[in-house]
């Protein structure tokens, strides 16, 4: 399983293992990492799983589409080349590595 | 010495309740009753994405084990409360007699039942939780099920009605009021999500009820127009009603819902009620007092009781916001636009992306916004900082929102 690091908005670093196909909105909550919210569950409807992806994966994603566009511009912390929503990026094997921000507000 | 909080619910309001404590700092018990088995999960997908299968089991729980562990929170799964004794702060479960400190209602709400004769062998389908959503994707999945009705044009109604037709199954919508969700938004947005449904081939039945529902071979409706419809499996949603017995049985103050004042405190002192079963004062319907089903309400209202319940009172005053998802068609609404007295639509409506902004005595209430998270981002920062937009550069499509 790739392994992920995830920075906390306490700037605690946690490293864990994520299955195939899960999101990092999803591991960071199953994880108990602090500063994902996602109030609304993954329906790319609350913007409260802000994160910032390491800059050397940023091509590695799964692009991004118009509505995840559109909820970052109203995302609580600065939206930065590096902003996505953790209920839309899944894990893939090209992700193994990866370190994930979050924001210290949402 | 330590007090201790016992939540009944373990839906978004009673699980935010837990982890809110542990985040104030909270280090009392905190026992969690749930009269369902399964591990406590999200409600929204279980008529989206957790009944189409984009969702899966494991991506709707709240919570990993670890978590309930690690911040020491208990859950009683499948246990059901049976008695809240308010003299002697104590709860009568199946496992026996706890006393509390501080009692949190996050029942939620119950499925309402057609108030109809059924009769045959089986019972038309309903959904509330995750066991029910199975059954339901089960039974409408089979290939000898190709007739739907969906009494109840609501969010849940609806949702259901999309899935079915998206399966490529023939669904009929039977609603009661004249149009799809009336009661919470306007003519114009109630037309377009029919002719969505319409697209689709849903035989929509507008301002008809359901007179009696007879299963033989086939299920028959009788409708008020005199007309019957057959199908092959009956799906109901005709809203809920709150769960509240037990505080009622308790002495607590009720009517429609559980009656709490702006800190989700009820009648009885040291004992809340947050999310669906809550009937609380909100600023954002002019302070009347309003029962709110939704993931926000729920959420925010645990916050507002745990800050509280740790020593620093917060009354709860957080702008109601709500979505459904459709079809292609997501709305998103922020603040409550009834009552309003003038709207102004900004988009592209044919193109299934615009926003309706409702105004009230010239003061912003409320927006609904079609495949425009921004806009419906842009409107919960506005009417929880009771700002209102320049009306005439709202409706000039070419002037950016936030500029308005």
């Amino acid at each position: 399983m790739p392994q992920i690091t995830y920075i906390d908005s306490d700037g605690n670093k946690h490293q864990v293992e994520l299955p195939l196909g899960a999101t990092i909105m999803e591991g960071a909550v199953q994880n108990d990492i602090k500063g994902i919210i996602a109030e609304c569950g993954g329906s790319c409807m609350c913007a409260t799983c802000h994160c910032y992806i390491g800059e050397e994966y940023l091509d590695k994603l799964p692009e991004m589409e118009e509505e995840e566009d559109e909820m970052l511009e109203g995302a609580v912390a600065p939206r930065t080349e590096r902003s996505r929503l953790g209920c839309q990026v899944r894990i893939s094997n090209a992700l193994d590595g990866l370190v994930v921000e979050i924001p210290q507000e949402q | 010495m330590k007090k201790n909080v016992i939540i009944i619910g373990a839906g978004h309001a009673g699980i935010q309740a837990a982890a809110s404590l542990r985040e104030e700092g909270f280090e009392g018990s905190i026992c969690i009753f749930s009269e369902d088995a399964d591990f406590p999960y999200q409600k929204p997908p279980l008529s989206k994405g957790y009944l189409d299968g984009s969702q899966q089991k494991n991506s709707i729980m709240f919570r990993s084990e670890a978590w309930y562990e690690n911040n020491q929170v208990e859950l009683k799964l499948g246990e059901l409360v049976d008695k809240v004794d308010v003299s002697q702060n104590t709860v009568y479960a199946t496992s026996g007699v706890y006393t509390f400190d501080f009692l949190v209602f996050a029942t939620g709400a119950y499925n309402r039942a057609l108030p109809i004769p059924v009769t045959g062998e089986d019972q038309p389908l309903y959904l509330r939780t995750m066991n029910d959503s199975d059954y339901l994707k089960v039974a409408l999945d089979q290939e000898n099920v190709q007739d739907i009705l969906v009494i109840g044009g609501g969010f849940i109604g609806l949702e259901i009605a999309a899935y079915a037709a998206k399966s490529g199954k023939k669904v009929t919508v039977v609603e009661y009021q004249p149009r799809l969700m009336q009661r919470v938004l306007p003519p114009m947005l109630s037309e377009h999500f029919a002719a969505k449904h319409k697209a689709y081939g849903v035989d929509l039945r507008m301002g008809v009820g359901v007179q009696a529902l007879n299963q033989d071979s086939r299920w028959n409706a009788s409708l008020s127009t005199g007309e019957t419809v057959a199908a092959d499996q009956v799906v109901v949603g005709i809203g809920v009603l709150p769960s509240q017995n037990l505080a009622e049985q308790a002495g607590i103050k009720c009517s429609n819902g559980i009656e709490v004042n702006e800190y989700c405190e009820t009648s009885a002192a040291g004992i809340y009620a947050i999310g669906d079963c809550a009937l609380h004062p909100n600023p954002f319907a002019g302070g009347g007092m309003v029962r709110l089903e939704s993931v926000q309400n729920a959420v925010d209202q645990a916050k507002a009781i745990a800050s509280t319940i740790c020593g620093k009172p917060m009354s709860y005053h957080q702008v109601p916001w709500f979505w459904t998802h459709q079809y292609n068609l997501k709305l998103q609404m922020a603040g409550l636009s009834e009552g309003y007295d003038q709207l102004i639509v900004r988009g592209d409506v044919e193109g299934d992306k615009f926003s309706v902004f409702y105004f009230k005595n010239n003061q912003l209430i409320a927006v609904d916004s079609i495949n425009k998270p921004a806009d419906h981002l842009q409107a919960r920062k506005w009417i929880q900082a009771s700002y209102t937009p320049d009306v005439q550069k709202l409706a000039d499509d070419s002037i950016k929102l936030n500029e308005c």
